[in-house]
């Protein structure tokens, strides 16, 4: 493959959220170590597709360029994955970009994640530290847990779990597993615990925690290796318990 | 509780999953083996089951209502989702599948099975014993229905086991939840098992 001169990029493109999508072949001169990112950049460059024809350049959507933000996120040749951090020469020919079908789409490749961060909102993924007063240090988290409490916060929403989940879909309410897991992650901060059940009853409302199945394909695809199947499983444990106590009443229910 | 009305349904559909449909299938199962050790074992053990006080009460509260629950939430989970296994061809994708499909066709066989048996029963059409299984089951076609109904009720039980102690909570880590893999793998071998065995006495008479 490295001795090709161009590659061929065939893109399934949307002019608008209303229309119809359609596929364009691109053929791209061909660099030593190009991620799929700079084959986009180079269409930019020449919009030209393989008829011949002049076309609107390729939309689509990037920041950090390194991993770390998710919004280049989209399918390539059927997988989700990001496109800056997918390397050309490790693809087969021709390559496929399609836009996450999850999510509307805004523009070419271009989709709209609002609904990740509705569900972040659902569940209360932030901690509040708000106060008319300096409320001073928090709590100080043992070392363990933050480690693994690290490995929970490298979440970028960038939507491939929930694009390969098969109970999130159109016909579905069910939010994803990202959420859930972030919900694990602010109630393992010893600041964020104070309002644990806040989250938890976030978790219960409609499409919540209950719309998970366990298909499990989130924890194999999700690109910073989450834990999603082990968060979903203690988030779980912590809403039934919760439910229990929201029912039969406790001191500790607040 | 009433905002968390979905939250709530699903964990009882969980729940109803195994207590008490599961455990009343692994004790209809068991019970039915009798066949195995004889005509009048099984007429003996089976009439025991029919003559257990308020016998209708007992199946209308621990067998049909939550069935019914159970299947009619079942077939909506069924219907809201999006099977991928082609995609993503992972073992417990490929699970989750077979809980959706395995989920219909016991539906479907436990409505015949019923129609054919309890229900024929209540109408004063059959009586309750050995040559009514051995009626149906003689014919090859029958003992064929039953045999994939069977095996498919027993998957969606174990099967369903390994979810509900996720959905419960109980297994969390990737381990405990490999090990439940491997168990409920034995559940569905022992359980079939036995199902299977008084299928062929019904069928054969061996
Ligand atoms: C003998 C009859 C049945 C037994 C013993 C049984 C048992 C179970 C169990 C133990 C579960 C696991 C619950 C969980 O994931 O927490 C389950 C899930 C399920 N059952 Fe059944 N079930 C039966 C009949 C049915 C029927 C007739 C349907 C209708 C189609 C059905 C549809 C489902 C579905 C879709 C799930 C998956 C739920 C989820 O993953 O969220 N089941 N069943
Ligand atoms: S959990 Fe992983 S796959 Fe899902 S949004 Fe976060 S980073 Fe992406
Ligand atoms: S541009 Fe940020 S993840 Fe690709």
């Amino acid at each position: 493959m490295a001795e090709q001169s161009t590659i061929t990029f065939i893109i399934t493109r949307q002019d608008n959220p209303e229309s119809a999508p359609y596929e364009e072949t691109f053929h791209v001169p061909y660099r030593k170590n190009m991620n799929v990112i700079s084959g986009l950049m180079e269409i930019r460059q020449n919009p030209v597709n393989a008829k011949g024809e002049k076309t609107a350049p390729v939309y689509w959507d990037m920041s950090c360029l390194e991993e770390v933000c998710g919004a280049c996120s989209m399918v390539i040749n059927g997988t989700a994955r990001q496109s800056c951090a997918t390397l050309v020469d490790q693809l087969e020919q021709p390559i496929r970009l399609e836009p996450m079908s999850t999510f509307p789409v805004v523009r070419d490749l271009i989709v709209d994640r609002e609904r990740m961060f509705d569900a972040l909102k659902q569940v209360k993924a932030w901690i509040p530290i708000d106060g008319t007063y300096d409320l001073g240090p928090g709590p100080r988290m043992p070392e363990k847990k933050r480690q693994w409490a690290y490995e929970l916060s490298k979440c970028m929403s960038c939507g491939v779990c929930l694009e390969a989940c098969p109970n999130v879909n159109d016909k579905s309410n069910f939010i994803g597993p990202a959420a859930l897991s972030q919900a694990r992650l602010f109630n393992a901060h010893p600041t964020g615990e104070m309002n644990a059940s806040e989250r938890l009853n976030g978790l219960m409302e409609d499409g919540g925690i209950d719309g998970c199945s366990n298909a499990q394909n989130c924890v194999q695809v999700c690109p910073k290796g989450i834990p999603l199947t082990t968060s979903i499983a203690a988030m779980n444990r912590a809403t039934n318990i919760q439910a229990f106590k929201n029912f039969f009443g406790s001191d500790n229910a607040h | 509780m009433a905002e968390h009305r979905e939250f709530f349904s699903r964990r009882l559909h969980s729940l109803l999953g195994v207590i008490p449909i599961g455990v009343f299938l692994v004790q209809h199962l068991v019970v039915n083996h009798f066949a195995v050790y004889g005509e009048e074992s099984f007429n003996k053990a089976a009439g025991f089951m029919a003559g257990l006080p308020f016998v209708i009460v007992l199946e209308i509260f621990v067998i049909y209502l939550p069935i019914l629950f159970h299947a009619v939430l079942g077939v909506y989970i069924v219907f809201v989702a999006k099977n991928n296994t082609r995609k993503y061809g992972y073992f417990r994708n490929w699970m989750f599948y077979l809980q959706r499909f395995t989920g219909i066709i016991t539906l479907v066989f436990i409505a015949w099975h019923v129609w054919e048996t309890r229900i024929q029963i209540g109408l004063g059409n059959e009586e309750l014993n050995y040559s009514l299984m051995e009626g149906i089951l003689t014919n090859p076609i029958m003992f064929w229905f039953y045999l994939i109904g069977v095996l498919s009720t027993v998957f969606h039980f174990a099967n369903g086991l390994w979810s509900f102690m996720v959905s419960w909570g109980i297994t969390q880590s990737p381990k405990s939840q490999k090990i439940a893999t491997n168990a409920t793998v034995l559940v569905f071998l022992v359980v079939s098992y036995i199902g299977v065995r008084t299928l062929i006495q019904f069928a054969y008479g061996v």
